[in-house]
């Protein structure tokens, strides 16, 4: 319970630190919090590992009145992998969000964003109230825009703008959506909405908050303002816009869809969900072959493997509830959402690296750079590998799961998707493994030091060893998890 | 309950006069206004929707404050982004619809 007070509390008690204390002081307190962050992160794994659900009602108010938080498996899962990446980009950040490196303004705004950014992505993942969920998520946006803005640039402001419009009307629609549920039922509370009397406005609200939910989530049609601010961002906050961002939006959805109202997943309703996840692993990937810069193939590829989570909904939703398929689908949608976050931080960081070294990221500049940074060319390669899904990395046990469950359910479709999918990415990620690993050039970069090289190398490891592990995350999942997709014989 | 729709009405109106400036509005700072005029919309709704019986419902009260407080830092943020971008680009408008009025 402390730990999971601290989850929330020590990254904003940070950001403000962050903003108040003296220059010299801020580094050692920074460190300090992410540190302390992220024994809180693990604590609250081991609690929920060994004893099941933790709850907290806050102030002794128990719901309908109180806000109730409650970690699962999960929402720590989330809140591990989120501190995980986290203490890798501040790693990075300390060398790389400079005064000298990327401007005064860039390196003292970044750290109370990225805190900031902490705190709600640990909000979400824990609240288990719809209203509080909206603050959790609009304070994300909020911090998150700022990120993207924080370079300064002229089309990194203008991608800013770009995404603070669509993400505001997300917002809006969600809150649309939340006030219809409590003008209908007078609460907000996630488990009193699941025992709810069904009523008329029940359809409406939650096709509100799922339209708001998925144009923050960036799902293809609503990814338009993704790739340029994923694109425009410092390295570092690239990586934490791109690994940890969207899915805060996504756990939202699964809460709302197999925890709050899943008597409401028609089979209609799934199904377009699962065709727009489709049509973005398409489309990203078809978008990402085409690109002339590594940071836009990348953040392409965010809007692809985005497309994957969503095929959760057709295979594991609403009817379907209790079939036997459905575990291993939920499941490898969260898997598939973890490696990415782990595989995509470890890949923006490097190609910042790659951007530190050879001063652009267009890909003819990059030619030859593996010679020259080995390291940082293999975190590269295995990053891929976890992106292409090849066995024995997280994405592989993901897709696994997906693609078996799929047949299971007889909706080979998805699998073909899946397949197709896997082959595009192999395409896109060998245009710049192809440049990178050239015989030729390389010569007149700048030398990055190996302490720097290592922090994407241990965040591309720790994608392939969740596939290596992957039997202790996939009990760890079931922890807490809701009755729609609980596991048939 | 004559009032109380009037308050509802008055809500929704907003809400529609909001999308109707998101949607014609290409001036950065009028999209803000518009996103303001729907957040305002949503919580007299709200304040309106969440009324039953005689004793009124003190937890809406609360969540309109927080969304207000929340709408205020969105918009902050909105109006300042919108001067950098008037300050590096020269125009109040985003760089694919500069054709616009």
């Amino acid at each position: 319970m402390s730990a999971l007070l601290a989850c929330l509390v020590l990254p904003l008690l940070g950001a403000l630190a962050a903003v108040a204390l003296p220059r010299r002081a801020v580094a050692a307190v920074l460190a300090g919090v992410v540190a302390l962050t992220l024994v809180a992160a693990v604590g609250l794994a081991v609690a929920v590992h060994s004893g099941g659900v933790v709850r907290l009602a806050l102030g002794g108010w128990s719901p309908p009145l109180g806000i109730a938080l409650a970690a699962d498996g999960l929402g720590a899962a989330f809140v591990l992998l989120t501190a995980l990446v986290m203490a890798g980009v501040a790693a990075a950040a300390r060398d790389e969000m400079t005064p000298q490196g990327a401007g005064p303004r860039a390196a003292f705004g970044f750290w109370p964003l990225m805190l900031l950014l902490w705190g709600a992505l640990n909000a979400v993942f824990l609240s288990r109230d719809l209203f509080n969920l909206y603050v959790g998520i609009e304070l994300l946006t909020l911090a998150a825009v700022a990120l993207v803005a924080i370079g300064g640039r002229a089309e990194a402001i203008a991608a800013a703008m770009r995404y603070l419009i669509f993400a505001l009307a997300g917002s809006l629609l969600y809150l649309a959506g939340v006030v219809l549920i409590y003008g209908a039922h007078g609460t907000l509370d996630i488990d009193l909405v699941a025992a709810r009397d069904a009523a008329a406005p029940d359809g409406l609200a939650l096709a509100l908050m799922t339209a708001g939910l998925l144009v923050k989530t960036a799902l293809f049609p609503f990814h338009v303002w993704l790739p340029p601010a994923h694109a425009s961002a410092p390295a570092p906050a690239s990586a934490l816009l791109s690994a940890l961002v969207p899915k805060a939006s996504f756990v939202i959805l699964l809460r709302l869809w197999f925890e709050a109202m899943p008597d409401l997943g028609t089979d209609r309703a799934l199904l377009l969900l699962g065709v727009l996840g489709a049509a973005a692993i398409l489309w990203g990937s078809l978008r990402a072959l085409v690109q002339a810069r590594l940071k836009l193939i990348v953040a392409y590829s965010t809007v692809a493997q985005l497309g994957y989570l969503f095929l959760v909904f057709p295979l594991a939703g609403g009817a379907a509830g209790a079939q036997p398929w459905t575990a291993g689908a939920w499941t490898g949608a969260i898997f598939q959402a973890l490696s990415h976050g782990l595989a995509k931080a470890a890949m923006f960081l490097a190609a910042g690296l790659f951007m530190a070294a050879a001063g652009s990221d267009r890909l003819g500049a990059l030619r030859g750079l593996a010679r020259v940074m080995p390291m940082t060319a293999f975190a590269f390669a295995l990053a891929s590998v976890t992106l292409i899904s090849l066995p024995p990395s997280g994405g592989f046990t993901a897709k696994y799961l997906l693609m078996t469950s799929s047949f299971a359910a007889g909706q080979w479709i998805w699998a073909l998707v899946m397949t197709l999918g896997g082959l595009l990415t192999a395409g896109y990620l060998y245009r710049p493994m192809a440049a990178l690993f050239a015989r030729e050039g390389g010569e007149g970069v700048q030398t990055v030091a190996r302490a720097r090289q290592a922090v994407p190398l241990v965040l591309a490891g720790l994608a392939i060893l969740l596939g290596i592990l992957s039997a202790a995350p996939f009990d760890f999942l079931q922890i807490g998890r809701p009755e729609a997709a609980e596991e048939g014989p | 309950m004559a009032a109380l729709s009037i308050y509802a009405l008055t809500g929704a109106a907003l809400v529609g006069l909001g999308f109707f400036g998101l949607l014609a509005a290409r001036h950065l700072l009028r999209r803000v206004v518009a996103f303001n005029l729907i957040g305002s919309g949503l919580f007299l709704y709200f304040g309106a929707a969440a009324t039953r019986g005689a004793a009124p419902d003190p937890v809406p009260q609360a969540l309109i404050i927080t969304g207000i407080v929340v709408a205020l830092a969105a918009s902050a943020l909105a109006v300042a982004l919108v001067v950098a971008q008037v300050r590096a680009a020269g125009r109040a408008t985003l760089p694919e619809e500069e054709d616009a009025p």
